[in-house]
């Protein structure tokens, strides 16, 4: 049955989270270096370029802050950092095996809340460098967020719906013998994308895009940029990572211990996210918004009715 | 804690909500007051949930309908403000009195 | 203890946060602020055992105010609180207004017979949330619902411009409507 971890987990989750979205952003750093300037050869070159990030991280570390005119300080840095703590705050209902650091009764809805933080986070780092494009890039996140957000919070209904319970420890409890992404993949798949919007990553990257000269990045520098795009790493790992007991059964598998299983199936859907970006352009946030509310958000309902009509009757 | 404590914060909460409400003239700023009163209002219903009546939802249902109304309210004033721009440029209350000549 | 060192930092907060929201000059602050203002209570709305209410309060109000800075930096004269300026009106009255209504509430708070409390909180009071508002409470569900529903429509129809003369042409015969955004399902 699922119960609380120890205290010292609360120190040892931050760090696992940033050694995975360090993994994470190697692994992406491996395949861009692959598109880019060919194949590896040998182990020793793919080791370099999957040590990129941590580079890119120490030179920002030793890099310059950037300072524009008439900025609003405090609520530019209040955006950087809140992108993490956000991160980190949803982080604390992941369950690690069967054991979350925090299992609150309604730890469905506190993982919800937590990722919203993003919105104020991303358009705070927008406003902060008294920047237009940054600005413009800040809302739009907003309108990407307008866009998975229903689609999302329908998903993660459906998966409370079928456990009957908004206990994360009690979804995972209700996978032991049918994992939920059997009879509910349109929310896995619309989770999935909500998802990747979540962490502006990927395809849904159009906040910070090439357009827009880096968009809510592109006046941050040094240590603020690090903070920024570091949660944003931390974000995906997050909410890729919650999938694992919404959809993919937890810990629940043969053989392994819980705590394999939830690393195992958090790294085979992060190297999905990983691979498949290369195989999607940025979309921008109006044919996402469309698309969301003419064709996902009409699916996940659907697919809420379906499991409710299951739940019912079973 | 106590009720009356609880009670006291919903009520400091509402007064200097309604400060804004009456004070602003920026149609935006006005619904900053009457949010800040709704949440005094939620303060209030969650408090006597807890200390009067915690074996009824009534309480409970006080406060998602105070949420639901800052929601509404929200929404809703936009448009208005909006539609009030759109047609006068105007987004003070004081300028948008002539529509009613 | 512990509660009460929680109940009065987020309550210091709260009012504080509060005042602020009509001295910053700054409107994205000004939102900020309110935001602060309305996630402590959220959090007061947890200290006293509503687990759901007061998640679902944060959740709610960091994405309104995420899009109310929106529409205050659209609609103010001065978002950013650039060019120090003050927008109010009848400032005296209204204070003395508010005063009057905090010393009437806190007396009337203060010198009311509180009743007793009756009965004890159930194991999960978001459950009981549910089952009133989908038993006894009915009512209530279906007028919040239909309610919400006319505000989508009512606030598409004041905050647009164009009807559907404007999309489909005057004899409504286009094929594809003519949006200047154009959609992501090929319209």
């Amino acid at each position: 049955m699922p119960e609380n971890a120890p205290v010292w987990a609360i120190v040892v989750l931050p760090v696992a989270l940033a050694v995975a979205a360090v993994v994470t952003a190697g692994f992406d750093a491996v395949l861009s270096g692959a598109a880019g300037r060919g194949h590896a050869g040998g182990i020793r070159r793919a080791g370099r370029r999957a040590a990129t990030p941590v580079r890119e991280a120490l030179r920002l570390l030793v890099q310059q802050p950037r300072r524009t005119t008439a900025a609003d300080r405090l609520l530019g840095r209040l955006g950087v950092v809140l992108v993490p703590v956000a991160a980190v705050l949803a982080g604390a209902v992941l369950p690690w095996g069967f054991r979350a650091v925090s299992d609150p009764s309604v730890g469905v809805v506190w993982f919800n809340a937590m990722e919203a933080l993003a919105w104020a986070a991303v358009w705070l780092a927008g406003w902060g460098p008294n920047s237009a494009l940054s600005l413009i890039s800040g809302y739009r996140f907003l309108a990407q967020g307008l866009a998975y957000e229903l689609p999302h919070m329908f998903a993660l209904t459906t998966a409370a719906l079928g456990a009957e319970s908004l206990r994360v420890g009690d979804v995972v409890a209700a996978q032991e013998g049918v994992w939920f992404v059997v009879w509910m993949p349109v929310a896995f798949a619309a989770y999935l994308l909500s998802a990747l919007a979540m962490a502006f990553w990927g395809p849904f990257a159009h906040p910070l895009a090439r357009d827009a000269a880096g968009g809510a990045a592109a006046e941050l520098a040094g240590v603020d940029r690090l903070v920024f795009l570091g949660g944003r790493w931390l974000l995906l790992v997050v909410t890729a990572g919650f999938s694992v007991p919404l959809f993919l059964g937890g810990g629940h598998g043969p053989l392994l211990p819980g705590w394999a299983w939830t690393l195992l199936k958090t790294a085979a859907v992060l190297a999905l996210l990983v691979i498949l970006r290369r195989a999607l352009p940025v979309l921008r946030m109006e044919r996402y918004m469309e698309a969301a509310w003419m064709v996902l958000v009409p699916l996940t309902l659907l697919q809420a009715l379906f499991v409710a009509v299951v739940v019912l009757n079973r | 804690m106590s009720l009356e404590l609880f009670l006291l914060l919903a009520a400091a909460l509402f007064s200097i909500g309604l400060f804004g409400a009456l004070a602003q003239q920026s149609v935006v700023m006005l619904m900053m007051g009457l949010e800040l009163m709704l949440g005094g209002v939620i303060v209030g219903a969650a408090a006597v949930w807890h200390y009067i009546a915690p074996d009824a939802a009534d309480g409970q249902v006080l406060v998602v309908l105070a949420v639901t109304v800052m929601a509404v309210e929200m929404a809703v004033g936009f448009a208005v403000v909006t539609a009030l721009f759109r047609a006068r440029e105007v987004d003070m209350t004081d300028m948008a009195a002539e529509l009613k000549e | 203890m512990f509660d009460d060192v929680i109940f009065w930092s987020l309550a210091m907060l709260a009012v504080a946060a509060g005042v602020m929201v009509f001295r910053f000059d700054s409107m994205a602050r000004a939102t900020y602020a309110l935001l602060l203002s309305l996630l402590c209570v959220g959090g007061e709305v947890l200290l006293l055992g509503l687990d759901y209410l007061g998640v679902v309060i944060v959740l709610m109000m960091t994405i309104e105010m995420a899009i109310m800075a929106v529409f205050m930096v659209m609609y103010m004269m001065n978002p950013a609180g650039l060019m120090p300026m003050t927008m109010i009106h009848n400032k005296r009255g209204a204070a003395v207004i508010c005063a009057v209504v905090f010393a009437a509430l806190a007396a009337g708070i203060l010198l009311t017979p509180w009743p007793a409390r009756r009965g004890r909180a159930s194991a999960d009071p978001t459950m009981d949330l549910g089952m009133s508002l989908m038993g006894p409470q009915m009512l209530t569900m279906m007028t919040l619902g239909l309610a919400l529903f006319a505000t989508i429509v009512v606030t598409v129809v004041l905050a647009t411009r164009r009807g559907r003369y404007d999309r489909f042409g005057d004899d409504l015969k286009a094929r594809t409507a003519d949006d200047p955004v154009r959609g992501g399902v090929g319209r």
